[in-house]
């Protein structure tokens, strides 16, 4: 009993990470069906970018204390963030007319600059995150978490609760939902659409600055292809809870940190990434609309 | 927050206002995209038009089995293989990406699926390696079929990352297998044999003659019936769908035509390298395979030819600098999606005129009185 809650909660953590990248994932492609490759190496930057204010910034900042996590991750989001306008302006915006194919090789070129630019400007090799957590630990029910992980769960939770209530109660909110319905109506009722384009990606990119943030501060390393293999399993959950469905997207990510959970538990950890990427081919299968999704019909 | 939506269609004597939205909203919406072919196409060029002319491919054939006459230095044959083998992969994925417009983004995976193949068959069994290939073509099917037959019934966005998955899926299945040779791979492959020559200039003519044999054949059902259902998908699904192409079949044909070639790559490479490893099929090659057919033209089977050249041969010129390089190829990759989407030496675009059209054509100038 106390290792089946231990493998649930470690399933519930590393699906909290999923989460917050599959949540930019989703939002992009509800809003102008763009699957952003790039995304996951957004994730790397964003980690990379807390390894550089870490570095360089912790002295001004006291060493590693609370607070100055909590500077670094939202000065790391905001730089993600514009990463991702940046990224919408110069290789997205340009081909908004153009053929589908055309916007995904120009997303795989974006994801390959990503990757690496990083490897050119901090070299090929991991490098070690200045800060760890120390092992203090909980127990609950008999299962153990860290201190670290409680808390990284917590920021994950409060950034998808603010992520929910903005696309429900702002007029930002209200502006995504009915450019993912209709943009050609929506620039009939004078909505500015690009602007509301640039703020999703601004808001997918932060998001996903955030999980790499804190994906380097609990693993300890960074490297440049960190992003690749997160990118296709928050994909894979995007596509469980029905992409384009925030709502979704978060419960796909919790059913696939828990499947990957228990499946290491039983088959071993070699097998965790051809588990998941074997489920995201059988939920194709069997359920291409997802758990929440509903059935997208291709206009002509 | 995807919905369904209907929308209804633009009414007759809009106002400017509602036209100019009309317009303006199909360039905001990624998705009404389709097809490849940009709306003013460019005819063909003096370069474009020389370099697909008959000749000049048969001039590159003769010029690649000339290659160990000009130089047979180890280093010229073992590159030129290399060259040779990167351009059948090229020109596979064409079929995929360029005909068809599925994007593959774990082409490397058909590659594998070859290269283990013929390894073990070969190693384990003492067989000859060309005994080895029907089961490579089977293989190679399978995996096809595995993948494609979900995936192609759904939008071909879903394609690209399932493929990618596939890619990951098949280098961590050898990397964890027992039979696979673990993160060690296959080694002490056999060649073809020498035929009394030099080995390594054996295998490179044998290299050489399959290779110019694929890339004339990938041409040819390029040209034929198939390559022109193939190109019709690709412009708009939905009217080659009304047209009676059974979309379906066709997509599933290029997508399995393009795992024979990459398997048949993958027989090559074995040969070739006589030892291989998970590590030979990572993500970077299926990226430098598309890098490939984008930037020489895709669809145009000379363009892919020499994109696949210099994307092979570029590397030995910039030793050292591979990092940049790839970050040199990243930004190519936008910015030729964005300037110049169809390649360098784009494929001409309209069919060649058939001789009684074009005495047919004479005639009616001829009738017109001037």
């Amino acid at each position: 009993m106390d290792y089946f809650l231990q493998l649930v909660l470690n399933g519930l953590f590393v699906g909290s990470f999923y989460g917050l990248v599959a949540l930019g994932y989703s939002m992009v492609y509800g809003i102008i069906k763009l699957l952003n490759f790039a995304h996951g190496d957004v994730y790397m930057v964003g980690a990379f970018g807390g390894y550089t204010l870490l570095t360089f910034g912790a002295g001004a900042l006291g060493g590693g204390s609370l607070v100055a996590l909590v500077v670094i991750l939202v000065v790391a989001m905001v730089m993600t963030g514009t990463l991702g306008l940046v990224l919408e302006r110069i290789a997205y915006r340009p081909l908004r007319g153009a053929p589908r194919l055309s916007v995904l090789i120009t997303a795989v070129g974006a994801s390959f600059a990503l990757e690496y630019g990083i490897a050119v400007a901090y070299g090929p090799n991991p490098r070690v995150y200045p800060v760890g957590f120390g092992n203090a630990s909980v127990t609950i029910l008999g299962a153990r978490l860290t201190v670290a992980q409680l808390l990284m769960m917590a920021v994950a939770v409060g950034l998808m609760i603010a992520l929910d209530q903005l696309v429900r109660r702002t007029r930002t909110g209200r502006a995504m939902r009915a450019i993912s319905q209709d943009p050609k109506a929506c620039l009939l009722m004078g909505i500015n659409v690009d602007n509301v384009i640039s703020r999703t990606f601004f808001i997918g990119s932060a998001l996903a600055g955030a999980a790499g943030v804190m994906a380097g501060a609990y693993y300890g390393k960074v490297d440049f292809l960190m992003g690749f293999i997160i990118g296709l399993k928050a994909f894979t959950a995007a596509v469980i809870g029905g992409i384009g469905n925030l709502r979704g997207a978060v419960l796909g990510a919790i059913v696939l940190g828990l499947l990957e959970s228990f499946g290491t538990a039983f088959l071993g950890a070699q097998w965790r990434d051809v588990f998941a990427f074997a489920f995201l081919i059988l939920f194709l299968t069997v359920r291409p609309t997802g758990l929440l999704g509903e059935r997208v019909t291709e206009r002509v | 927050m995807s919905k369904d939506t209907h929308q209804s269609p633009p009414e007759q004597g809009d106002s400017g206002f509602v036209r100019a939205v009309e317009e303006r909203g199909s360039s905001v919406v990624a998705a009404a995209g389709k097809g490849l072919t940009p709306r003013r196409s460019p005819g063909p060029t003096a370069v474009s038009r020389a370099i697909s002319h008959p000749l000049f491919a048969w001039a590159v054939v003769a010029m690649a089995l000339a290659m160990p006459f000009i130089n047979s230095s180890a280093y010229a044959i073992r590159i030129s293989t290399d060259a040779l083998i990167f351009v059948m992969l090229a020109v596979g994925l064409n079929v995929v990406v360029g005909y068809c417009g599925l994007l593959d983004l774990g082409y490397a995976a058909f590659f594998a699926i070859g290269a283990y193949t013929s390894g073990i068959l070969a190693t384990a069994f003492d067989w000859h390696i060309a005994l080895t290939l029907p089961f490579v073509i089977v293989a190679a099917v399978i995996g096809g079929l595995l993948i494609g037959g979900p995936t192609l019934r759904l939008r071909s966005d879903y394609l690209a990352i399932v493929t990618l998955g596939f890619g990951e899926i098949i280098r961590i299945t050898a990397n964890n297998l027992d039979f696979t040779g673990g993160p060690n791979g296959i080694f002490g492959i056999p060649d073809f044999g020498s035929f009394g020559l030099r080995t390594d200039i054996a295998t490179y003519w044998v290299t050489a003659a399959v290779v110019s044999l694929a890339v004339l054949a990938s041409a040819r059902i390029g040209r034929g019936r198939l390559g022109r259902a193939w190109r019709f998908v690709r412009e708009d699904e939905d009217a080659a769908e009304a047209m009676g192409i059974h979309t379906y079949k066709i997509k599933f044909a290029a997508y399995i035509t393009g795992a024979i070639f990459g398997g048949l790559a993958g027989v090559l490479f074995a040969a070739h390298q006589t030892a291989i490893s998970p590590m030979s099929f990572n993500f970077l090659w299926s990226a430098l395979i598309l890098m490939a057919v984008v930037l020489g033209g895709m669809g145009s089977t000379p363009g892919v030819v020499v994109g696949a050249l210099v994307i092979a041969l570029l590397p030995e010129l910039l030793r050292g600098a591979e990092n940049w390089r790839y970050l040199v190829f990243g930004v190519l990759l936008i910015v030729v999606m964005i300037f110049r989407p169809q390649g360098i030496w784009p494929h001409r675009v309209s069919e060649k005129q058939s001789k009684i059209e074009k005495r047919r054509a004479e005639e009616q100038a001829k009738a017109v009185p001037a």
